[in-house]
């Protein structure tokens, strides 16, 4: 096979990665906190609106990307005071921000932009624009390593590299940190971390907000770094494909990176095999799209491995009773 | 702690009040995002109760999004009295399309009165498999159904789009649509029989639903197998020492449960569209969550959810035209903050009501303060 070819698929995987992997740690800091958190589609949802409406408005992405992270950290800390402090079924707020998000960016869209839900187009300011490397033209003429830097690991938005940079950064917070090593013992067994005087639910309000950022950095990466303006439900479930990649890499960081590089690269794959044939059989692309989604209840089921959540995951924590 | 003496709420407050404050607070937050962006909001909700009761017309449209929403209201409750959260009501109700459209293809010049009940029947076979195999991974292998909903959702989807593009489509027909039943195999509609109703979608299945929820009381409250799966629902230890099998009850309750939700595809397929179409359900798995937790899981409140919901949606529709500006996602917001208000955030008025009903009732107080000083000195 040709090496521009290879170099392309995994270029896009690369790009379609990055809101998954983003949204998977997202998900990891809260469940690992003991946090179920199946709202990650809607809090990147509202981040993908409101970043494209400011960026629209204003024509600065930086302001865009700030509004994106407000409006998810809100979300987050909404859907925290029914989890956390409400004592409320974390699943079912989940639910109600997934849909509040639905509702809400396609009304306020219409409302605001008159454009049947979408912004407008965004100005070249007004989003990320890609990076080249160092030397990323001086060395493309260099065989193999040297295309391999200039076509794929250069020339990137920035976002693409922040994601990247959250996996080592998150796996020495989760493991290298007196606030990590609390965070889990809080999603494991939550009342010896209370026994041990700290608060839990302060923890907790924490990890859920820690969420709320990286949801918002994942939502502002479809509108304004990888689109150019927001589009009705544009995050099209890849917030339950993050939630599948964080079952799939049994939420553990690193895992999650190779996870969502495996689920980006399905993707890829299936826009590249519309219509062809491999082995001379026309795989179906639905097959490709349902892979993740199939693969994670197979593992669920423990018939490869077994993937087993946080223990107090998903339940509210009541002080003495 | 303050906590410990509030005595639980009288039931009429339980169910009656409690949802409505939880509706009306609800209301109140879309009003005011709708005040926020400079629309009147009393006009609004005037245009949506016009839109939704203000004729014939207006009401079958009605009838027919309650339909669906009883369907999955239901199979949401049967699941929640055995504590299992089935998420995926949209997905076995998109699947159990396959099954109807399978039956009602071949049977289509037969009476409808035949094609119908095998069509429930085929419908509620594949909606009923696609909550077993979840049930069956929660029950045999441990995996948390909810999970396993959520991804059969997109399985779901992702096998409609291959089965309807490269199986059912006729060769002649560009859009992506099975091929249509003949007249004799469709459903008639309440407008047959009713006139005021017009030639609304509201069709025989809004008759089916009924049953359902009249067999959904028989079942859970009167029969053997209901207050075992009440029991586990309350406490799953129990009812493994009480020597009832823990994972049968799962499983059979969550292929009832996506049996229910199939019937979603029979009011679409063989009621509304009479052939099969790319995402019919239209999200109304997830309407069910909102009249479940509204109605409270009981078939009467379901019924009444299912009628307010259904009521948004047909007002929401017609919302747009009133109003420009206004669309009909206003109504997706009213129904997350539903769903907010009444299953997320029960905590927010719960507490404060019990609190009301104590000092209203001095006996109610006397048995509270009673009861506390039994708990601390035991």
């Amino acid at each position: 096979m040709d090496l521009g070819l290879i170099l392309s698929t995994l270029d896009a995987t690369l790009r379609l990665s990055t809101p998954l992997l983003l949204a998977c740690l997202a998900g990891l800091y809260s469940e690992r906190a003991g946090v179920f958190d199946i709202g990650l589609e809607g809090k990147m949802l509202a981040s993908a609106f409101a970043a494209a409406a400011v960026a629209a408005v204003t024509a600065n992405v930086w302001l865009g990307l700030l509004a994106g992270l407000a409006v998810s950290i809100t979300t987050a800390g909404l859907q925290g005071a029914a989890a956390i402090t409400l004592r409320g079924n974390q699943l079912i707020a989940g639910v109600a921000i997934n849909m509040l998000a639905a509702g809400l960016t396609t009304f306020l869209g219409i409302q605001w932009f008159g454009q049947g839900g979408r912004t407008p187009q965004l100005p070249v300011t007004g989003r990320f624009q890609n990076i080249d490397l160092p030397f990323a033209n001086e060395l493309a003429g260099v065989p193999i390593l040297g295309q391999i830097y200039s076509e794929l690991i250069s020339g990137h938005n920035i976002l693409v590299y922040v994601a990247f940079l959250a996996v080592p950064i998150t796996w020495w917070v989760l493991y290298r940190t007196r606030f990590g090593l609390r965070l889990r013992a809080v999603g494991e067994n939550p009342k010896a971390v209370d026994t041990a005087g700290i608060s839990v639910t302060r923890l907790r309000y924490q990890a859920v907000l820690i969420t709320g950022l990286l949801c918002g950095l994942a939502g502002a990466f479809f509108s304004i770094a990888q689109g150019s303006g927001f589009g009705n439900n544009m995050t099209a479930g890849k917030g339950f494909i993050a939630l599948a990649a964080l079952i799939f890499a049994k939420w553990k960081p690193v895992p999650a990176m190779f996870t969502c590089l495996l689920f980006g690269f399905l993707d890829a794959l299936q826009i590249r095999l519309q219509g062809a044939e491999i082995f001379g059989v026309g795989v179906p692309v639905q097959a490709i799209q349902a892979l993740p989604y199939l693969l994670t209840v197979i593992l669920l089921a423990g018939f490869i491995g077994k993937a087993v959540g946080p223990k107090a995951g998903g339940v509210a924590y009541t002080k003495e009773r | 702690m303050s906590s410990a003496i509030l005595k639980p709420l009288p039931r009429w407050a339980d169910v009656v009040l409690l949802p409505i404050l939880n509706l009306a607070l609800a209301f109140i937050v879309s009003g005011l995002v709708v005040l926020a962006i400079g629309q009147d909001p009393l006009a609004a909700l005037n245009a949506i109760v016009t839109g939704a009761f203000g004729n014939g017309y207006n009401f079958g449209y009605t009838l027919y999004y309650s339909t669906n929403f009883i369907f999955t209201g239901i199979a949401v409750a049967v699941a929640a009295h055995a504590g299992l959260f089935n998420i995926g009501g949209n997905g076995q109700a998109y699947i159990a399309g396959l099954g109807v459209i399978a039956v009602a293809l071949p049977l289509q010049f037969l009476p409808w009165w035949i094609t119908f009940p095998i069509a429930v029947v085929a419908g509620a076979a594949v909606g009923g498999l696609w909550g077993f195999i979840p049930g069956w991974l929660q029950a045999k292998r441990g995996s948390h159904v909810v999970i396993t909903t959520i991804m059969f959702n997109f399985i779901a989807a992702a096998i409609m789009v291959y089965m309807v593009v490269n199986v059912l489509k006729p060769a002649g027909i560009l859009a992506p649509e099975s091929a249509m039943i003949a007249p004799e195999g469709r459903m008639p509609k309440l407008g047959a029989f009713i006139p005021w109703f017009k030639n609304t979608d509201v069709n025989f299945t809004l008759l089916l639903a009924l049953l359902c929820l009249v067999g959904a009381y028989i079942l859970i409250w009167h029969t053997r197998f209901g207050f075992a799966m009440r029991a586990l629902g309350q406490n799953p230890t129990a009812t493994r020492y009480a020597g009832m099998s823990n994972s049968r009850i799962i499983m059979i309750v969550m292929t009832m449960s996506g049996a229910l939700a199939g019937m979603v595809a029979v009011n679409q397929v063989v009621g509304v569209q009479y052939r099969l179409v790319l995402d019919y359900v239209a999200d109304a798995g997830f309407v069910g969550i909102a009249v479940a937790l509204m109605g409270r899981n009981h078939p009467i409140g379901i019924l009444l959810a299912a009628v307010l919901f259904g009521a948004l949606y047909q007002g929401g529709n017609e919302l747009q035209y009133v109003i420009p500006g206004l669309s009909k996602e206003m109504v997706v917001v009213i129904q997350a903050l539903v769903i907010l208000f009444t299953g997320a955030m029960e905590g927010l008025f719960r507490p404060g009501l019990q609190r009301v009903f104590m000092t209203l009732s001095p006996r109610q107080k006397a048995a509270a303060v009673e009861a506390n000083s039994v708990k601390s000195g035991s």
